[in-house]
């Protein structure tokens, strides 16, 4: 399937780009990472340590076990500091 | 009910003229930068599109919850210099324990479920992305 990908703050600046289009055979969020991570060193290094990123599925917060079936847009963000 | 995700500065006299019509109570917060650690300003990015359509739901679950007559979310993005308003809600119901309820959860809620980050300005120029604090997470769990 084909996935866009978007990153903000923090990882946004370490992955170099705020969104990307992958082909994907991820089940859940947990594959895509691992699949992102394999990309490069900077994917790798940004999502490394997965207790500081947060996830949005199709725009709705999700965890990491979280399904990609019928998905069409992936968020990756760190935790949320708004107000 | 009213949401409103926006860069440039907002007025908030106006868009609380005529909010609340017919409650008994409104309550109004707004969120200012705060000049610490040298801090010059803020920089907030936010996930367009999901950002509008989060707060549109808390607001209406807010609404339900707490039984408000009328709830007012704006939250700004990009740059902010200090001492301005980054954000206002206003809630309105029939009495006020429910409209200073209704505006807390609502605050407990953005600080850590609304996709926005914070990231400082000095006198330098980019400073670090603000960590979210545990506090904010903890919060939460009092609704």
């Amino acid at each position: 399937m084909t996935l866009d990908v978007l990153y903000f703050a923090w990882l946004r600046e370490r992955i170099g780009v705020p969104r990307e289009r992958v082909e994907s055979r991820a089940e859940t969020v947990r594959d895509l990472v691992a699949e992102l991570a394999a990309r490069d060193d900077w994917h790798a290094a940004a999502l490394a340590d997965l207790s500081a990123v947060r996830v949005a599925v199709d725009q709705r917060l999700a965890d990491m076990d979280a399904s990609l079936a019928g998905a069409r847009e992936v968020a990756f963000f760190p935790p949320m500091t708004g107000g | 009910m009213r949401v409103l995700v926006q860069s440039d500065p907002f007025d908030a006299a106006a868009l609380l003229s005529g909010f609340g019509a017919g409650a008994g109570a409104v309550v109004t917060f707004t969120g200012l930068v705060r000049g610490d650690g040298g801090l010059v300003a803020l920089e907030l990015e936010h996930y367009p599109g999901m950002t509008e359509a989060a707060l549109s739901d808390h607001a209406r679950a807010a609404a339900r919850r707490f039984a408000l007559t009328d709830v007012l979310v704006v939250h700004r993005f990009g740059r902010i210099e200090l001492g301005a308003p980054i954000m206002m809600v206003a809630t309105a119901a029939p009495h006020r324990r429910a409209a200073f309820d209704g505006a807390d959860f609502l605050m407990d809620w953005l600080k850590s479920r609304a996709p926005f980050w914070k990231r400082e300005i000095g006198a330098d120029g980019p400073g670090g992305w603000v960590a979210a604090k545990d506090a904010d997470e903890d919060a939460l769990s009092r609704w």
